[in-house]
């Protein structure tokens, strides 16, 4: 009964919840990764108690990996010290974490999933309450199993009708960040429902829910359903029985209703997500560096998209073009599928799946003066380098677009 | 009694320490760095028992720790702000380091003398002569705080102690 958040919370617990009231649940897994791990680590140390399960245990090295420099390394190192101390087995190297964390199952319907990085939301889409902690949290949780979480209130985002050609979730979502602001969500819970969320695939429903932390949200949550299960059999290792459930008779603290069919390509302009305009408006921008990568949108079809506007063409030759696919199993299958050499002879630089670039840690740092378009989920100053560039969000046919002319350009023109 | 640092909304942990300084936990280290790109004196000038007043959303983006660390670090003895950014909120109640949500933080101006009675949730502006109530903190949160964070508290009790 209730909301999906008070769904799944009242499950976990074993009685009614209702948005306001406070609950220790049992989490099913604890994430970190390079970037957040030592802190836990010190923190574990500091409370001095053993771990209650290693195998709830997952970390992964994504932010600065291969490390570009000697500390990373260094700090890399003491990690996976931790790991062979401690018997880790849930050690993997294989990309974004996130994408990593539903590839290799550990994410499904009905669960609780807690995670030393902002966008441990991403998990919602599929029907898992995620969320981000600070590392304290996590070395804590690595003692106790638990976590304690306000149950927030929702605000339900219903979606209807279908985008037009060359308008994706990515574009849906930052129209949604400029309507709502950045604090638009801050300690609720979003909900996504509506005829259009029904009809989309789960690679552009885990937009929603990794971008839902740009607007404050603890969670941003998309009832499990037939579509939900065929992406769990058909892309990660997770297996049945799985939990089907909906929202019942929820009370929404606010209901947010949008027809996307009139919606055009969106962009999150410099400096704040929820500076969002139509593309056209900022058409022709020069844009010195185009990322294709991170957690929001470098899964397979992403790149599919941008190598059906690539092939046969070349990139603008001052624009950098860096394409990071979101993990190993992604790699492989566009390798194998021709688009690698589609990028590779367009002229853009292929990158190991990681986060690296999206904040500014290595594999295309930006300059002073220097202003990048990317696919990533935040735009903020200073985020991929120097604080005096400058970074626009949006799709990943507009990015690759926006690579081909060396500005700003709308992806209509090439699908 | 402490001087306000007066800083914007919806200010993100990338303002607060950027991304490619996170490569340590030392505090000094993370400290000397805090606010170092938009506001570069402030490392230098802050002064143990200060307090940062700000706009809404502190502490938005990414989940670091490194960020709250890096403000205790810095000896400020309080963050002021209509709100908070959620994980941040935790993980400056986690480390110890005491936030007040007060809807009339605006007001309060840089260079403003404020004494701030953390116990009563009061904020003293003494330059302006103003008395600002602000939101209780949750009895359990307010646990961890008396503790001085959470891993202390956890060395001393269970976590279902929290809920008790």
């Amino acid at each position: 009964m209730g909301t999906l958040v008070e769904e799944i919370f009242s499950r976990r617990a074993g009685r009614p919840v209702r948005a306001g009231e406070i609950v220790l649940l049992d989490v099913d897994y604890i994430m970190s990764h390079d970037n957040t791990t030592p802190l836990a680590i010190k923190a574990f140390r500091e409370i001095g108690k053993p771990v209650r399960n290693v195998d709830q245990i997952v970390i992964h090295f994504d932010h600065a990996y291969p490390a570009p420099n000697l500390l990373a390394a260094e700090n890399q190192q003491k990690i996976l010290r931790f790991i062979r101390e401690q018997g880790i087995r849930h050690f993997y190297h294989r990309g974004v974490c996130h994408q990593v964390m539903i590839e290799e199952g550990f994410v499904r319907p009905g669960g609780v999933v807690i995670g030393a990085d902002s966008h441990t939301v991403t998990y919602g889409a599929l029907g898992c309450f995620s969320t981000g902690l600070g590392s304290s949290e996590i070395g804590a949780a690595w003692i106790t199993g638990k976590c304690w979480f306000r149950t927030p209130e929702t605000i339900l985002i219903r979606l209807e009708g279908r985008t037009a050609p060359g308008v994706y979730s990515k574009d849906v979502m930052l129209y949604l960040a400029g309507l709502l602001g950045m604090d638009g969500a801050t300690y609720r819970a979003l909900e996504f429902e509506g005829s259009y969320i029904r009809n989309l695939p789960v690679h552009e429903r885990l937009v929603f829910s990794n971008m839902s932390v740009e607007l404050g949200a603890k969670c941003g949550l998309i009832a499990p359903d037939e579509v939900t299960i065929q992406y769990l059999m058909r892309e990660t290792r997770a297996r049945p029985p799985f939990d089907l459930f909906a929202a019942e008779h929820p009370r929404y603290e606010r209901v947010v209703e949008l027809d996307v069919s009139t919606l055009e390509p969106q962009v999150a302009c410099h400096p704040d997500v929820d500076q969002v305009k139509p593309l056209r408006e900022v058409e022709g921008l020069p844009i010195d560096e185009v990322y294709i990568g991170t957690c929001t949108n470098a899964r397979y079809e992403d790149l599919e998209i941008a190598a059906g506007i690539f092939r046969g063409k070349q990139v603008h030759r001052f624009t950098r073009v860096l394409v990071t696919p979101a993990s190993q199993t992604i790699y492989e299958k566009a390798m194998a599928n021709g688009l690698i050499e589609v990028f590779l002879q367009a002229g853009c630089t292929v990158n190991a799946p990681g986060c690296g670039a999206c904040l500014g840690r290595h594999g295309g740092v930006l300059a002073p003066g220097e202003r990048a378009f990317t696919t990533m989920n935040r735009n903020f100053i200073g985020r991929m380098g120097s604080p005096e560039a400058e970074i626009y969000l949006g799709s990943p046919a507009a990015a690759a677009a926006t690579a081909l002319e060396g500005c700003i350009a709308d992806p209509r023109k090439y699908l | 009694m402490g001087r306000v640092w007066k800083f914007g909304e919806n200010l993100n942990t990338d303002e607060i320490i950027p991304a490619r300084f996170n490569i340590t936990i030392d505090e000094r280290e993370l400290a000397a760095k805090a606010f170092c790109e938009i506001r570069p004196d402030f490392a230098q000038q802050v002064q143990p028992g200060d307090v940062i007043v700000a706009g809404g959303n502190f502490g938005c983006g990414s989940s670091r720790e490194h960020a709250a660390v890096a403000i205790r670090g810095t000896g400020v003895k309080c963050i002021i702000a209509p709100s908070f950014a959620r994980i941040f909120f935790r993980n400056a109640i986690n480390i110890g380091l005491p936030i007040l949500e007060c809807p009339q933080a605006t007001e309060i101006e840089e260079g403003d003398e404020v004494e701030v009675d953390l116990s009563r949730g009061e904020i003293h502006n003494l330059t302006q002569g103003k008395v600002y109530h602000t939101n209780a903190l949750p009895d359990f949160v307010l646990k961890i705080v008396h503790a001085g964070g959470l891993v202390r508290f956890l060395r001393e009790h269970d976590i279902e102690e929290l809920m008790a």
